[in-house]
């Protein structure tokens, strides 16, 4: 049997079931040891003093920020193609945790970078890319909320995130040409950067990522769940209105 | 708690509003779905007393 | 498709078809940045570039929810479906006469604008020719949302909402290359990447379009 039969929202509730305790449990220990490790036991940076210890909360935020909306694609494309519910229902439900982790990397990185800047908010490439992630995050959202047929709206958000994630690309490209020169020297070691992150900071923080990464799944595991019930729910209540 | 000096209230905030952040999405994720899951067992229950 | 074409032309011509009301919008707002900033000349030449890009893709915007709606309304959006024209073609003339009677207005008024607010001599023909390679592709990414919100009821804010995040690619460039024109600098780098983003846009949107306007009717 493939991956495929949990296309099957009986199986897949199941599957759920089954998988959930150990998601939420492995989620909140890697969290719990990356933040706590990071917080307590890793010394300050030579350049930013204690603030690099917002490091394991930005830099796993932006990583599942960003992945979110990967996955929602992959789905939205499984959608469009095999009009596996399942699929569709888990983009929906990906989409808030997304928004979240979004929000999580901007503040954290604004904060971070007030120090650095000397304001609570500079257009760093980077976080204005996360800026234009967190509207489409929007937009996606709030388009599954407006169209009442359900099928309909799993297709016209699938192709959103299709020729968003386009844009979300062209934006990257255009919003480094738009601020180029400008913090030259003064960006913070974000996201590609724990290549370069010392040995002392880098095993707390993918401690760190690696749990965001397991409450993304815990989460979206159980959304999808939740939207499953939801649909059942209201094709019931159809069927029982239609036949009463 | 760690000497953190001068950025206490950076990192603090920073870490403040982060686990709030995630601890409300959990928590409207709980409550959303105990709310789904308990209208789908009352509509099942219904539907099984009519058909 | 022609007929198409100035069947939608002379819909926005006629009386209470719109025409003027973009370029109505695009006066208003302009007049109302000096009231916000303040009147100092040199201000006011700083910001004219981005502010005149601004103005003219908000008008675009607003002027987007009748490019379908009214179609809706009167049923021809059903016979488009089914007509022997490609949806995607008459999408992309929808979006055709869309550009023609409110971007091509506002390019031409743009540099006028310009006056108001202090522009920078050489720029105006930078805006000039950043509005009318920039303006097109404005037209054909709203008909795309447009499409999209087709069927939703009072989507207008729902449309703005979707559509400019879109728009952000094309006004970093377009407002870069007036921004670099006004200055005297050399501006043929933004242009060519907005005459690139236009032309990939404009090909690939109107089937973007098309494949979510079935969606949305279905």
């Amino acid at each position: 049997m493939s991956l495929w039969q949990y296309a099957n929202p009986v199986k897949f509730l199941a599957l759920s079931a089954r998988v959930q305790p150990v998601l939420w449990a492995l989620a909140a220990v890697f969290i719990g040891v990356g933040l706590i490790w990071g917080f307590f036991g890793t010394p300050d940076d030579a350049r930013q003093g204690s603030t690099v210890k917002i490091i394991y909360l930005h830099v796993p935020a932006a990583l599942m920020a960003i992945n979110a909306w990967f996955m929602m694609l992959v789905a939205s494309l499984i959608w469009l193609i095999r009009r596996h519910h399942v699929s569709a229902l888990a983009a929906k439900a990906a989409a808030p945790v997304g928004l979240v982790m979004t929000l999580i990397a901007l503040v954290t990185g604004a904060i971070w970078g007030q120090p650095m800047w000397g304001t609570w908010w500079a257009w760093d490439p980077r976080l204005t890319s996360f800026l234009i992630l967190f509207l489409f995050y929007l937009g996606y959202i709030a388009l599954w909320q407006a169209v009442e047929d359900p099928d309909t709206a799993a297709d016209l958000t699938s192709v959103l995130c299709l020729v968003g994630s386009v844009f979300a690309v062209l934006s990257r490209y255009a919003v480094q040409f738009w601020n180029q020169g400008l913090h030259q020297g003064t960006s913070i070691p974000v996201a590609t950067g724990n290549r370069s992150v010392a040995d002392v900071f880098f095993y707390p923080l993918v401690m760190a990522m690696l749990g965001f990464g397991l409450l993304f799944l815990a989460l979206v595991v159980y959304r999808t769940g939740t939207e499953i019930r939801l649909r059942r729910t209201s094709a019931l209540r159809a069927r029982m209105n239609r036949g009463a | 708690m760690p000497e953190l000096g001068k950025y206490a209230s950076e990192v603090m905030s920073a870490y403040a509003v982060s686990l709030l952040l995630l601890a409300a999405l959990v928590g409207l994720t709980l409550w959303r779905g105990r709310a789904a899951r308990r209208a789908l067992e009352e509509t099942e229950a219904e539907a099984g007393r009519r058909g | 498709m022609r007929a198409l074409l100035l069947r939608d032309l002379r819909l926005a011509l006629r009386a209470g078809g719109g025409f003027g009301l973009g370029l109505a919008f695009f006066l208003i707002v302009t007049m109302l940045v000096p009231f916000s900033v303040g009147p100092e000349a040199q201000l006011l030449k700083a910001i004219a570039p981005g502010v005149l890009w601004l103005g003219a893709l908000l008008a675009c915007l607003l002027s987007l929810d009748r490019l379908l709606a009214l179609d809706l309304e009167d049923g021809s959006l059903e016979l488009l479906l089914t007509a022997p024209l490609p949806l995607e073609g008459a999408l992309a003339v929808k979006a055709l006469a869309h550009w023609l009677t409110t971007g091509l207005p506002l390019v031409l008024a743009a540099p006028f604008l310009g006056v108001m607010l202090q522009l920078a001599a050489p720029g105006h023909l930078w805006l000039l020719a950043s509005l009318a390679l920039g303006t097109p592709a404005l037209s054909v990414i709203g008909t795309f949302g447009a499409a999209l919100t087709v069927g939703i009821k009072r989507g207008g804010l729902l449309l703005s909402l979707l559509v400019l995040p879109l728009y952000i690619p094309t006004l970093i460039f377009g407002a870069e290359v007036a921004r670099r024109g006004a200055a005297g600098l050399d501006a043929t780098t933004p242009l060519t990447m907005l005459a690139g983003l236009t032309l990939a846009v404009v090909a690939l949107m109107p089937f973007a379009a098309a494949t979510v306007l079935r969606m949305g009717l279905r």
